[in-house]
């Protein structure tokens, strides 16, 4: 896709420049003149908010910590010096941990959207392979961020999550110790946790290069699954796709905004306006919502798995919890290989579409599971959705791939788009002027 | 094809089904078995820093710090909070220094290397009504009185589904306020058969249980007010309520204001690109 660059530098110094480091060329080739399939709809706008979502967290993030301090006695209270007496420290903080919030809206739609249009299929598996290597550092990063305030949760969650470390056989206590800095968390884990947040942005920023160097060589995907075939297929990136990103990014930095400025506590959780305490553990911990499925399968694991009739132990309980969860999120790097269909976009596989939308109720519902005790009916209701969670990926895609009979695809994306227009214009002949914006 | 179908779709019948017993199993027994409190959901009141254009009535905060100033601060701490804070409630320079005057804090050392006492200035923070939090429990049998700075953001009360939905579009955020009203005006007689351990007090709002270690502390004309406003019983419990969202909250007025600002912004810029999209793309057939 990459292709012959179409850059003309001006006279003098643009010349003597692009003959020396061709930075503008390589912008022009890839935000101006790129070419982007025609049929993109506003599903494929995530990735231009993610980045300016990654930009955006760094900046805030950068001028918070000159007034954060690290220090398990002063923690709690820096944070809200920053929010009472700062300039703009208040809106600058909301803006961080809302937009925290907001960076895993738009990763989960972003990779919701992948798995719709099957953006992981070849030539593309190394696109998604570093599209998980991200969504895995943003999980880190947005761990060790909640654990900065020293809120009572934040500091209870760490306590849960370091202990999953401890489950690994042998090492695991060790690994543990390692990772706290101590036997407990306390400030030595505050403090490491402060410099691995402000590390890792930087390493997703650097992913996010390869991520977006790789899409370049492959080319996007879009709604039909047909590879673009002819330069009718495509039109360049600026002004279509960069019009329509920004309009993208405009309307979610509003509906952000309207939770920064007008309910900037709803998404997060009242226990960590309580300073840490290490003698009171809170009722119910609960991580922050965007790890709430995880949560869900890491306790749907309470039983240990051992040789039946015999009572040896293979795994036990915590150890299996663990190793599920990590699961849920590594099977996502197998992903590729697991769908053994050859056609991409869900839109053509009738069966598989039932089983897309059956995945995504079923990853929300499992979130919400996540919030809940682990009691009662919560338990079974937990372990079936985990069930089918795995079993989507184990069973259903691989299976259906080699059953199914997928519906007629067009020859290629401009067929697809004359077959959209031409049907809207049977009815009125100007919709191919008017009717566009409703698929953006 | 057709039974193929059936066939791949058959466990998940089985799934729906087991899913509809099971939740016919969870309406059957009690709710929330383990974790049922608080017992009566937190009353919700009308107040005026609710909505897109909420701010503080600054009479209602000053009859909030005459209730804690005489009633609360004997047992809680409000650390966070500096005696200039009290500016937003409408005092002047003058009051406050008066104010802060009354209570006597360490400074120091001294050029001769000694702490002394001093009246609190302005730039002090709130003196609390014991010297550390060891003290503080042990004046109470052990139950901490927790600090006041941030307790309205710190107690809500979980909404529930589907109410935690509707609550992003009502704007919803006064669960903490809604919370602290409802306890305070909550204290009643145990029922019948509910056993309240010695030493705490019977009150269905409360967060974590049953009851809680703090007796009633509000009753009809605790405190008298200097604006001829009746002390009811109600009426203080809202003037505190509303006096600890502030110190929890002492921005919110002006965040409303900029985050106003913000989104009509927002909204416009989005008109414009809208329009100009619309224009971009007019003759790409997509």
């Amino acid at each position: 896709m990459s292709g012959h660059s179409t850059y003309k530098p001006g006279p003098g110094i643009g010349k003597w420049m692009d003959d020396r480091l061709p930075l503008a060329r390589l912008m022009h080739d890839s935000f101006v003149s790129y070419p982007v399939p025609r049929n993109l709809n506003n599903f494929y706008t995530f990735g231009g908010i993610l980045m300016i979502m990654l930009v955006s967290q760094i900046i805030t993030g950068i001028v918070i910590a000159m007034h954060y301090v690290p220090d398990a006695n002063l923690a709690f209270n820096s944070v809200q010096d920053l929010r009472r007496d700062v300039a703009y420290g208040n809106t600058l903080q909301s803006w961080h941990t809302v937009g925290a919030s907001f960076f895993f809206v738009a990763v989960y739609i972003h990779i919701f959207r992948g798995l719709y249009y099957g953006s992981y299929k070849a030539p593309r598996e190394v696109l998604w392979i570093l599209g998980v290597v991200i969504y895995l550092l943003m999980m880190a990063t947005a761990f060790m961020g909640y654990v900065l305030p020293w809120g009572q949760m934040s500091y209870w969650g760490a306590q849960v999550i370091t202990s999953f470390f401890s489950a690994i056989p042998l090492v695991g206590e060790t690994v543990r110790e390692f990772l706290l800095g101590g036997y407990a968390v306390g400030n030595a884990t505050l403090n490491r946790f402060f410099s691995l947040h402000y590390l890792l942005p930087f390493m997703i920023a650097g992913i996010v290069i390869l991520h977006v160097w790789t899409l370049h060589v492959t080319g996007q995907t879009n709604p039909t699954g047909v590879e673009v075939k002819s330069k009718q297929d495509v039109i360049p990136f600026t002004p279509y796709a960069t019009v329509k990103d920004a309009l993208a990014l405009v309307i979610f930095l509003a509906i952000m905004s309207y939770f920064v400025f007008f309910l900037p506590d709803y998404l997060g959780h009242a226990d960590n306006y309580i300073p840490a305490n290490p003698l009171v553990t809170p009722a119910h911990i609960v991580p922050e919502w965007y790890f709430l499925p995880f949560y869900a399968v890491l306790r749907a694991v309470d039983f240990n798995i051992g040789i039946p009739f015999t009572e040896i132990v293979l795994i036990d309980s915590k150890l299996g919890g663990v190793l599920a969860m990590f699961g849920a999120i590594a099977i996502l790097f197998f992903v590729p290989w697991l769908d053994t269909s050859d056609v991409r976009s869900t839109n053509y596989r009738p069966l598989y579409k039932i089983f897309f939308w059956l995945f995504a109720i079923n990853a929300v519902f499992l979130g919400y599971l996540g919030s809940r005790p682990a009691e009662g009916i919560w338990i079974p209701l937990t372990k079936a959705s985990t069930f089918w969670y795995f079993a989507h990926f184990l069973v259903v895609m691989p299976a259906l791939g080699l059953f199914e009979k997928p519906l007629p695809r067009p020859a290629s994306i401009m067929d697809a788009v004359m077959a959209k227009a031409d049907g809207a214009g049977a009815s009125a002949p100007s919709a191919a002027t008017s009717e566009p914006n409703t698929k953006g | 094809m057709t039974t193929i179908t059936a066939r791949v779709l058959s466990p998940i019948r089985v799934l729906t089904a087991g899913l509809l017993v099971a939740m016919g199993v969870s309406l059957a027994t009690p709710a929330n078995a383990a974790s049922g409190y608080p017992i009566n959901k937190p009353r919700e009141v009308d107040w005026s820093f609710s909505g897109p254009f909420g701010t503080y009535d600054k009479a209602q905060l000053q009859r909030g710090l005459k209730i804690y100033t005489e009633v609360c601060a004997a047992c809680h701490s409000m650390n966070l909070l500096f005696y200039r804070n009290l500016a937003d409630l409408g005092y002047t320079d003058e009051q406050i220094k008066n104010y802060a005057a009354e209570y006597e804090v360490t400074d120091g050392p001294n050029d001769d290397g000694e702490m002394f006492e001093r009246p609190a200035r302005a730039t002090d923070r709130f003196k609390g009504p014991y010297l550390n939090v060891k003290e503080a429990a042990y004046a109470n049998n052990g139950a901490l009185p927790p600090d006041f700075s941030l307790l309205a953001k710190a107690r809500a009360p979980e909404r529930g589904f589907p109410t935690f939905i509707f609550d992003i579009f009502t704007m919803y955020a006064e669960n903490g306020a809604d919370y602290i009203y409802s306890l305070l005006v909550g204290y009643q007689e145990p029922p019948e058969g509910v056993e309240v351990s010695e030493g705490l007090h019977y009150n269905p709002y409360f967060v974590a249980g049953s009851a809680l270690a703090m007796a009633q502390p509000l009753y009809e004309e605790s405190v008298e007010y200097d604006d001829g406003t009746v002390a009811s019983l109600d009426q203080q419990a809202k003037d505190i309520s509303a006096f600890m969202m502030w110190a929890a909250d002492p921005n919110l007025p002006q965040r409303k204001q900029r985050g106003f600002i913000v989104v009509l912004f927002l909204l416009g810029f989005a008109g414009l690109l809208y329009a100009t999209k619309k224009k971009v793309w007019a003759n790409v057939p997509h």
